[in-house]
């Protein structure tokens, strides 16, 4: 990334440092008076008040926003692991040597990829009980929601992952005698994943983040509580701290899966570079 | 059939809405996704930082808790009163932008470094290699990735409803009131939206068929 990030510009000389220097004094002092005015308005309006951060104090509370990022992360993790299994078959359906059972699966696909997750989560919560399925709770409408749609995602990401691989490889399987599963699981699986790891890592961020969308269907994750203790009369309405509360929950989660990304492209992609084979002789 | 054909009010209201935000968050998030883009692959290292935490910030937060900051939290500050709509577009503004600007950063990237090399070696300023050099190459790569930005940003749109913004997302919660068939309903919201995003997504193809072939 920063790689060709430099390569855009050269050294700066004096002159150019002059007007980097300048620019980037302005940039900076425009950033300032916008979070400072937000400062000021969020200050003036009383949002700073105790009596607003009160009900943050309470030992209940805050067990109670413990709990909620535990519903918020169990419905994450449930999704995902779903999501993955989902996606690998999706994935296989792809590969099927059955022309109907490509196609078919390739529309599954494109169709849950093309519905937004809130309407999916909604017809699973909403939807499905006018058919009889009363069993339906807002967690599994969540989680089945979560699965559903980054499992079609993920199994783009896994056909990506293979195609990207060269066409040799599946060849040379084949020439040895393996079955096409065993290409599959021994040659080419192995080797796609580092390929997409950090693609299918960012994509659980995106899933994480959706789980948000949980509180519509009236799921008790963190943005329902922030909404729930918003509503509160008695502690001022504190809408804003709640929502401060949760979002910076949400952000420190998400920021914590992205830094694993991040770590696990620069752990692929140096160890793609081929190493010295210790000679025995 | 019915449940649409009773209820045609609700649906033509309600995607027209939602096309409407779409469309409008789709040209303000695009140029301040630029501005971020330029910001973060600017020579001036305090420019960098401002993008990149902004993009790193609002990559991580999910597009609700952004709305309901603007649609809950806004009246509160005591600024000039805005209707919820407006709030939800600034919403999807922000969060958006910081999609383009990663499809922009990583269309200039793509360019192979020949390229802004060779374009110094003849004396060209650092805003001439962007304008002239890079940017005209790096279009074909950035319109396709862009495009699935925008699909993405016409199903966040559905976020809205948890804040009384009347479009898409919200015609079932209308057709209860109504007492109308909910399964039906959203599932008729889901094949629109169904075919507006295969309408997108054939847009893309071409493009993409194009610029393949040359």
């Amino acid at each position: 990334m920063s790689y060709a990030t430099q390569d855009l510009f050269d050294v700066l000389g004096p002159k150019g440092r002059r007007k980097s220097n300048i620019a980037g004094f302005v940039t900076i002092t425009v950033v300032a008076l916008i979070l400072g005015f937000i400062v000021v308005q969020l200050y003036k309006s009383g949002q700073f008040a105790a009596a607003k951060w009160e009900l943050f104090t309470f030992p209940l509370v805050q067990r109670e926003i413990l709990e909620t990022t535990g519903s918020t992360l169990r419905a994450f993790a449930t999704g995902a692991i779903l999501a993955l299994i989902l996606g690998v078959l999706l994935l296989l359906g792809r590969l099927s040597p059955a022309r109907w059972v490509r196609t078919s699966v390739t529309w599954l696909t494109e169709t849950f990829r093309a519905i937004p997750l809130l309407v999916l989560m909604m017809l699973i919560y909403y939807g499905l009980p006018v058919l009889g399925a009363t069993f339906v709770t807002p967690f599994i409408a969540v989680t089945v929601g979560l699965a559903i749609y980054n499992g079609s995602v993920f199994a783009e990401i896994f056909r990506a992952g293979l195609n990207s691989l060269p066409k040799g490889q599946s060849e040379a399987g084949a020439a040895i005698g393996l079955r096409k599963g065993q290409v599959l699981a021994v040659i080419l699986a192995p080797q796609a994943i580092r390929n997409m790891l950090p693609a299918i890592i960012s994509q659980l961020v995106v899933a994480l983040k959706d789980t948000a969308l949980g509180f519509m269907v009236t799921y008790p994750e963190l943005l329902y509580l922030a909404k729930f203790y918003g509503t509160q009369m008695q502690y001022g309405s504190p809408i804003i701290p709640a929502a401060m509360v949760m979002g910076s929950i949400y952000v420190a989660l998400c920021l914590a899966l992205s830094y694993v990304a991040v770590r696990v492209q620069k752990w692929s992609s140096s160890s793609g570079t081929p190493k010295k084979v210790k000679r025995n002789d | 059939m019915d449940v649409l054909l009773n209820n045609l009010d609700l649906f033509v209201l309600g995607f027209a809405n939602t096309v409407l935000m779409f469309a409008v968050s789709a040209v303000f998030s695009l140029l301040l996704g630029v501005v971020i883009g330029v910001l973060r692959i600017s020579p001036s290292s305090s420019m960098r930082a401002v993008g990149t935490t902004y993009v790193n910030l609002l990559r991580n937060t999910p597009l609700a808790l952004l709305m309901m900051f603007f649609a809950l939290g806004y009246p509160k500050l005591g600024l000039p009163a805005l209707d919820y709509t407006t709030l939800a577009i600034i919403a999807l503004v922000l969060y958006t932008a910081s999609y383009v600007a990663e499809v922009f950063r990583s269309g200039i990237n793509s360019i192979h470094v020949g390229q802004t090399e060779a374009a110094r070696a003849i004396g060209l300023t650092f805003d001439q290699v962007i304008t002239v050099v890079l940017v005209p190459q790096a279009f074909r790569n950035v319109v396709p990735p862009l495009i699935s930005v925008f699909i993405a940003l016409l199903k966040n749109t559905t976020v809205a409803s948890g804040f009384s913004v009347m479009q898409a997302g919200a015609i079932s919660a209308n057709m209860s009131e109504r007492g109308e068939n909910l399964l039906a309903t959203l599932l008729w919201v889901a094949f629109f939206f169904f075919l507006l995003v295969m309408g997108l997504a054939a847009v893309q193809r071409k493009f993409e068929r194009k610029w393949a072939q040359s």
